[in-house]
């Protein structure tokens, strides 16, 4: 299910690479630079006392890896899991974790002045997520970036 | 890391190695053994540690060792006998050189007093009388001169200068010196005439590229002390064969020139070649009978012959330094191929596959083959536990000298392997436990006296391998625990009933209670509110289990029984819902098929069993991880006796046990964070995660609705 990184074409000249995926009906992308691999959906391990959007943990070749829905993450609501989803396997400083999509869409090749500044009307979970919006092909894909995904802070201890 | 950073830590590394030399060193001086490859090996663990002082600049350690050094030399010359009252200061100055190398490498600060009185009184062993008017005390006024080492040497002759015969051995050219160098420090001494002797160059087919064959005989003119003469190889003096013999003072040298010329009869490169042609002819160039027999010109009357055997006696067997970061990848990866190996076992299995076929064949030879790269990859992170054992003779002597009592402390099995790690972390509790036997278990030499004992206590640590485990015990010769004390103290402090009934071994246990310490004051030593209980939770982290036997009069024993490796655990497959969990096998005490009337519910919808008439917290795991909302029927389930910290017990209750096996541990914070109640990760068979109990955090969690924390055992 892997799909080596390497094989997107260069794209000539400046710019960023970023891949974009779908939830619903809409569109996100991420930098292509904190993306490890994209892979198939496997049954995850529940994890006791965990968020709703961690859906639990899975075996990355010997690596235990934490999976966020970001559908939940990002407030649009559970999905119903089908084996059509995939997992983007990102580095985030230097923790690794699967994102749950429901399909990876394309490579898009923009330069920083393409991407639209966050209007000011939206919600908490955009406004902790969203760096800002890109107009593709007339289809809006909110830029998003993965600081933040995994739940912070300390522990919470359980009762 | 810069290379020079990377150069110095080597040589803390080395020092460490040097520090342990000298301590197993002068330990056996002063248990009596004064042969001189024991005090040489002191001599040169200082020596050393001066050398890489020296080349780094380290201006305190190099003063410090210097002084150690010259009185080293002083035993090692014979001129002060080893007797215990120069041994035992000697060790007080090995525990200040570690110090000091400890200071130099993560900085921070010596107690100077301390070293310049242990300086003084190191000097003034050597000087003894014939310099004891020039030193006082302190180390300030003494002038470091390398010149102070010999001058108790015989009286000097008026000699015009100095043969010296100098045949290097090949360590020393493994140890990357150059005999050129020397030869040319030499020369700055005075006028020198440099003679080689080639008579042991063996033929082409014979020559060892790395042997050492040649030796040098120098002549050297000019005023030169012999000592001088000596520091130019003061660095491979191991190494080589060195004699300094003062030259005639009637001859002007060159009579022994012509001597040693005669003596070894130079390389005759033509009467080689004829030679080795002339073997060629006959076929026999490999023949080693030949060789001697045709090769007169080569041998050479009276040329001392290096004992390769025993030259290599005293190197230890070959090793390398790795970096730990590949030997854990290497870990992660055998880890990995464990659990392949499962899975496709478990693929054969569900395709059906007969028990005789091939492929089941060729499958459990894989199996095999894994398991032993496991052992022999897991082998390269074991250590010996020496490197933690050999501390512990210093700590005695500390805690010895601020209580006022004798102790000798005892070490065995001291090659006993295991992981890295858990020798890491097996110092701090065994710092602990030493010094509660000194401190709380050996009594003053005074009322050891008075029953009859030894005033001089011992305390044995010994390891030893026991079914694929370390068990660790400490023990000694003390009083032993007194019961009486222990459970009024007990009592005082609310741990226990005031009229509780408790079995010798229960109360013995209660020392490793919370809050527990039976130090009539809090001393320096001992004290400071952490006690058994922080040993015990240490130990129980690295998944090993502490009990304790005593004996009143006799002393005590302390038994710790740790896993070899933190990589791998033992643990119960257990089912809880529609998950598959592990519990770490050493937590589990028993496993019992529970009754309904056993189990009771208290206040707070929490429930407790009755086993054995005593009631216990009852832990529905799959309530406590959130995998189910409705109680389990304690029928329907397993229920698994454990026992967490300080010694409190709680059962947990499970769907069903799946059975028993080895687990490769994963770290879950690594990419995720801690779960309160989950220990770690492992990957099952099926590929699938698992996770691993935390046996503690459960019953911690578990403590409100415990009846009592009494061990039920």
């Amino acid at each position: 299910m892997t799909q080596p990184m390497s094989e997107s074409p260069k794209p000539p000249g400046l710019g960023r690479e970023l891949i974009s995926f779908r939830i619903g009906s809409q569109e996100f992308c991420v930098d292509i630079m904190s993306i490890r691999e994209i892979r198939g959906w496997t049954p995850a391990t529940a994890l006791p006392h965990a968020p709703a959007y961690v859906r639990g943990v899975i075996n990355l070749r010997g690596a235990v890896l934490p999976i966020v829905d970001l559908s939940i993450r990002l407030g649009l609501g559970a999905a119903e899991l089908t084996p059509r989803h995939v997992i983007i396997v990102a580095q985030v400083e230097d923790q690794i974790l699967g994102l749950l999509v429901d399909a990876v869409s394309d490579i898009l090749t923009v330069t920083d002045d393409m991407i639209q500044p966050t209007p000011d009307v939206a919600s908490e979970a955009v406004r902790t997520f969203v760096r800002g919006l890109l107009a593709i092909d007339g289809r809006m894909v909110s830029f998003i970036s993965l600081d933040r995904v995994l739940p912070e802070g300390e522990l919470e201890l359980a009762a | 890391m810069d290379p020079m950073a990377e150069i110095k830590a080597t040589f803390f590394q080395e020092c460490e190695e040097q520090l342990a030399e000298l301590e197993i060193g002068l330990l056996a001086m002063e248990a009596g053994d004064s042969g001189s490859e024991t005090v040489n090996a002191v001599f040169r663990a200082v020596h050393s540690v001066k050398g890489g002082a020296g080349a780094f600049g380290l201006e305190d350690l190099v003063r410090f060792a210097h002084v150690f050094e010259t009185a080293m030399d002083e035993v090692r010359t014979g001129r002060l006998a080893s007797s215990p009252d120069i041994v035992k200061p000697m060790l007080r100055a090995a525990d200040v050189l570690a110090d000091l190398v400890r200071a130099a490498r993560d900085g921070g600060e010596v107690d100077a007093a301390r070293s310049d009185a242990i300086a003084a009184e190191l000097s003034a062993m050597t000087d003894g009388d014939a310099h004891a008017s020039q030193v006082d005390d302190g180390m300030g006024e003494i002038d470091f001169k390398p010149v102070q080492v010999t001058t108790d040497d015989p009286p000097a002759r008026e000699a015009s200068g100095w043969t010296v015969r100098f045949k290097p051995r090949s360590e020393l050219y493994r140890k990357a010196n150059e005999t050129v160098l020397l030869l040319r420090e030499l020369a700055r001494l005075g006028e020198v005439e440099v003679e080689l002797d080639a008579s042991e160059l063996p033929l082409l087919p014979h020559l060892d590229p790395e042997g050492a064959y040649l030796a040098w005989t120098i002549h050297l003119r000019g005023e030169g002390s012999e000592a001088a003469v000596r520091e130019v190889f003061e660095f491979v003096d191991t190494d080589c064969e060195l004699d300094v013999q003062p030259c005639d003072p009637d001859s002007d040298g060159q009579g022994d020139v012509e001597a040693v010329a005669d003596l070894g009869a130079g390389l005759d490169i033509d009467a080689l070649i004829r030679n080795a042609q002339a073997q060629v002819r006959d076929g026999q160039a490999t023949g080693p009978d030949t060789t001697t027999e045709a090769a007169p010109v080569v041998s050479a009357p009276g040329a001392n012959r290096p004992e390769p055997v025993k030259a290599n006696a005293s190197i230890s067997a070959p090793t390398i330094r790795v970096d730990l970061e590949r030997v854990d990848r290497l870990i992660d990866l055998v880890g990995e191929l464990v659990i392949n190996q499962a899975m496709l076992a478990q693929r054969v299995t569900e395709a059906g596959m007969a028990r005789a076929s091939s492929v089941a064949v060729g499958l459990d030879e894989l199996e095999q083959l894994t398991r032993e790269i496991q052992d022999s990859v897991m082998a390269i992170r074991a250590q010996p536990v020496k490197s933690v054992f050999q501390r512990m003779p210093r700590l005695a002597r500390e805690v010895a000298g601020a209580t006022g009592k004798q102790v000798r402390v005892v070490t065995e099995g001291e090659g006993t392997e295991v992981d890295k790690t858990v020798i890491e972390r097996l110092a701090d509790p065994l710092t602990h436990m030493i010094r509660n036997a000194i401190d709380h278990g050996l009594e003053k030499p005074d009322s050891r006296r008075d029953s009859g004992k030894n005033p001089e206590g011992v305390v044995r640590l010994s390891a030893l391998h026991r079914s694929g485990r370390i068990v660790i015990e400490v023990s000694d010769d003390g009083a032993g625990i007194n019961r009486e004390r222990v459970r009024a103290i007990a009592a005082e402090k609310g741990l226990i009933a005031g009229d509780a009934m408790l079995t010798d071994e229960e109360t013995d246990n209660l020392i490793f209670m919370p809050g527990f310490s039976t130090a009539d004051s809090v001393s320096d030593i001992s004290g400071r509110g952490v006690g058994m209980d922080v040993v015990r939770r240490s130990i129980q982290e690295l998944g090993g289990r502490i009990s304790i036997v005593s004996r009143p009069g006799l002393g005590s024993t302390f038994t710790m029984s740790l896993p070899l490796t933190l990589a791998v655990l033992d643990g119960m497959v257990l089912s809880v819902g529609d998950q598959t969990l592990v519990a770490p096998l050493t937590a589990i005490v028993e496993t019992l098929q529970p009754r309904r009337s056993d189990v009771h519910s208290v206040s707070g919808g929490s429930r407790v069993i009755a086993i054995r008439d005593r009631y216990v917290a009852l832990i529905d795991v799959g309530m406590a991880l959130g995998y189910r909302s409705e109680p389990l029927d304690p029928e329907a389930g397993v229920a698994l006796l454990i026992e967490g910290e300080g010694g409190s017990r709680a059962v947990l209750l499970v769907d069903a046990i799946q059975g028993q096996r080895q687990v490769v541990i994963k770290s879950l914070e690594a990419n995720y964070r801690q779960v309160v109640g989950i220990a770690a990760a492992t990957i099952l068979g099926d590929g699938r995660v698992a996770l691993i109990l935390d046996a503690d955090a459960l019953v911690a969690a578990s403590r409100g609705a415990e009846m009592r924390l009494l061990p039920t055992g």
